[in-house]
């Protein structure tokens, strides 16, 4: 005597499910094979299910109406004769595979490095022999290599911390150690810590973008001796320059003109006369770019892109306003490209958007400088020994000093203010 | 949030973007007064007419060539073609005039058509009724293939692939019909074509998958998360051309790769995406980029211990995962 187990069938191509739909049997019954069982429906037919064995029904392991997927048990059948045994479970296992598993104490993988494993170590200067291998026959996982550079890099945080804190110190000692400060804030290792869960906290999980941005801020902040100026300018002529004009604009060429293809119109008129400003970082040299091509930071939901205006000096403030809310909608709606982001040499954010009135950006490596722009904001100044009501901007710039030094920036944005404060309908033409 | 079938997706699809758009309109065998051999079309017929529910005679090449004439004339065809596996006889209205008609008459014609076709195994089809097709067209520009795992996926980018301005092959896996159920929102929407999409997150091992096997991969995923391995599952969603962005994403962020097929091994869709890491991921890769697929066997079995051993299953995704995991 055995017990046999009765499936759903498969009642049609593409069905994988059934529904009870009466018994036509109880338990205690006797049934031949081939005599309907129940009833089920599916949503291509309806079909009453035969017996697959003659004998008693001992359990009905389904209710009406309940749907149950192709291939799961039903009910069970005490079979009486021995024509099922040995055979009994429908289908025969095969043997299965035996797994080799690979001693405790193998380690021939353990110098078969990963190309990622390679990367890693060179990078972060691991001497791999010292890991332990996690994976089959001791070979060091990538996943190893991480751990261990987390770990190490609790052990340096604390004269990190010492190391900025000279930093700050210096900084606000003034202008005049403007460049000392940033000497030393050469190679600065930055740790990778892993920070502990506690309870109630949530996970965020990195985005590839996230990720992306991560990577190029410690590259930038690690390799790029940062130093860091800012300028007030008076910006009350290009305040009602753009208030005469915005409405006939808009009317006319159905952009918005906001302050920002401005300020990139001086930015460029700077470049062009300080190509150092325009430039690259290239280890033995340093490269000035004869493209003028403007990264723009655009703040989307969670993420920052700086798609570029290319050759921007080819463009009136009517073009760069344009370019300008293209790149802005295309963040929008997720439709930048690669391409879209390649070839910027100096980066423009407008910080002000935000209504900061100071900020220190971050260089978008490998170029040599980065300029935001903060607030307009009404501020009493002296103008011809008198106290005047003025729209003043700041803007802040952060420079690569193996590129730059102070003089030169100075000199650069001088020249940026000189343009703004002389904004007029005469000598600034929108197109 | 409602709650309907994979099938249920694509008919949604149709009969929103018929309502919509007067120039769309669906053929093909039996698609009329039966609805479908499957029931895709169900309901349509008596809702638009026999002028936009058409029946056609078998013939797959009349089927498509009608599609592209009248797609060149302005209208939106819909095009069933009954399973997968019949569209042979119409790989040349297909590949030879569809995919190049814009190319060929400098953009002055486009064939905004649309081919749905279910495809895949599981169902005890046999030889003539479980092939893949997608590998017959990844290879010709021109074309789209969009290839989805749920009924969200289905109802977003078939909407879209009927609004799309050129040929779409869109295909849909008949096991997956009926057995797979998710989530819809009753607002509408419309999904792009071209994009990937990460179906969980993980950082041991990458997945990257379409169709009914992105399932798969979900259930051994959730399973092997007992034991500590976590896997991040990519839905391809379009198999031509592919997210090259997305598959390099994916890739280096774990460094361990798996990709899978219902399709036989040699020359399928994910031995390019095999290629697409290999170029650009080098120096992430933790492992060999490793490929789970069917057997370079002629065709699916009918018999069936041979199909279920041809066939993907949780149990054959959830070892091939641990055994990267582990390497």
């Amino acid at each position: 005597m055995s017990i046999e187990k009765m499936a759903m069938p498969q009642l049609g191509e593409s069905v994988t499910e059934g529904t009870i739909s009466q018994w036509l049997v109880s338990v205690g019954d006797s049934v031949n094979k081939y005599d309907p069982i129940a009833e089920v429906t599916t949503d291509k037919v309806n079909a009453e299910v035969p017996s697959s064995f003659s004998g008693k029904i001992t359990e009905l392991l389904a209710e009406e109406g309940e749907t149950l997927p192709v291939g799961q048990p039903i009910c069970s059948i005490e079979v009486e004769s021995a024509e099922h045994e040995g055979v009994s479970s429908q289908e025969r296992r095969s043997p299965a595979v035996p797994v080799s598993e690979p001693e405790a104490n193998d380690t021939s993988m353990k110098k078969r490095y990963s190309p990622a494993v390679h990367r890693l170590a060179q990078e972060n200067h691991v001497d791999l022999e010292k890991l332990t291998g996690s994976g089959r026959s001791g070979r060091i996982t990538r996943k190893d290599v991480e751990k261990f550079i987390a770990a190490g890099s609790e052990t340096i945080s604390g004269k990190v911390s010492e190391k900025r804190d000279d930093l700050t110190r210096t900084e606000q000692t003034g202008a005049a150690s403007f460049s000392e400060a940033a000497r030393q804030a050469a190679p600065i290792q930055i740790p990778v810590q892993r920070a502990q869960n506690e309870a109630g906290d949530v996970d965020v999980p990195l985005t590839g973008v996230r990720r992306a941005i991560a990577n190029n801020m410690v590259r930038s902040k690690h390799e790029i001796p940062h130093a860091w100026t800012m300028i007030e300018v008076d910006v009350t002529n290009l305040v009602n320059y753009r208030n005469q004009i915005k409405n006939t604009f808009l009317k006319k060429e159905g952009h918005k003109l906001t302050y920002l293809p401005f300020f990139i119109k001086a930015i460029v008129a700077a470049l062009k006369e300080y190509p150092r400003m325009n430039s690259t970082w290239a280890g033995d040299k340093i490269i000035e770019k004869k493209a003028v091509s403007i990264s723009l930071a655009v703040a989307a939901e969670d993420a920052l892109y700086v798609p570029v205006i290319r050759n921007a000096d080819e463009k009136s403030i009517k073009g760069l306003a344009i370019a300008v809310d293209d790149l802005a909608s295309k963040v929008r709606n997720n439709r930048l490209s690669p391409d879209d982001m390649r070839g910027g040499t100096f980066t423009v954010n407008n910080t002000g958007s935000f209504g900061s009135i100071q900020s220190q950006p971050i260089i978008n490596y490998p170029q040599a400088a980065i300029l935001s722009i903060e607030s307009i904001v009404k501020r009493p100044v002296v103008v011809n020994n008198m106290i005047a009501i003025r729209d003043m901007v700041n803007l802040c710039i952060s420079i690569d000093h193996r590129v730059l030094d102070g003089l030169i920036t100075g000199h650069f944005l001088a020249r940026i203010k000189e343009l703004l404060e002389n904004i007029s309908a005469e000598n600034t033409p929108i197109y | 949030m409602a709650v309907i079938s994979y099938i249920e997706a694509v008919t949604q699809a149709l009969k929103e973007e018929m309502e919509r758009d007067e120039n769309v309109f669906v053929m093909g065998e039996d698609v009329g007064k039966r609805g479908g051999v499957f029931q895709a079309t169900k309901g349509l017929y008596d809702e638009f007419g026999e002028k936009r529910v058409i029946d056609t005679p078998l013939a797959e090449s009349a089927i498509v060539g009608v599609g592209i004439g009248a797609a060149m004339y302005g209208l939106r065809p819909v095009a069933e073609m009954q399973f997968a596996d019949f569209m042979l006889p119409a790989t040349n209205q297909i590949i030879s005039e569809a995919a190049k008609t814009r190319y060929r008459s400098n953009n002055d014609w486009s064939v905004p058509l649309t081919i749905r076709a279910p495809y895949g195994g599981g169902v005890h089809g046999g030889l003539y009724h479980s092939q893949s097709m997608e590998a017959i067209f990844a290879n010709v520009p021109g074309l789209k293939i969009v290839m989805p795992s749920t009924p969200y996926d289905v109802k977003g980018l078939l909407k879209a692939s009927i609004r799309d301005n050129d040929p779409v092959i869109f295909f849909e896996h008949k096991r997956a019909y009926r057995l797979i159920k998710g989530e819809v929102p009753d607002e509408e929407y419309v999904l792009p074509i071209g994009k990937a999409d990460v179906k969980r997150d993980g950082d041991d091992v990458t997945v990257i998958t379409y169709g009914l096997a992105v399932h798969f991969a979900l259930q051994a995923a959730e399973k092997l998360a007992g034991e500590g391995i976590s896997t991040q599952i990519l839905d391809l969603r379009t198999v031509y051309p592919l997210d090259k962005e997305a598959i390099i994403a994916a890739a280096q962020k774990t460094g361990k790769v798996l990709l899978v097929t219902e399709d036989t091994k040699e020359g399928s869709v994910i031995s390019e995406v095999a290629a697409i890491i290999a170029e650009n991921c080098l120096f992430d890769l933790d492992a060999p980029v490793k490929r789970l697929a069917a057997p370079d066997a002629p065709a699916m079995p009918f018999a069936a211990p041979l199909e279920k051993t041809f066939l993907l299953n949780p149990e054959k995704l959830e070892q091939a995962i641990r055994d990267l995991a582990e390497f």
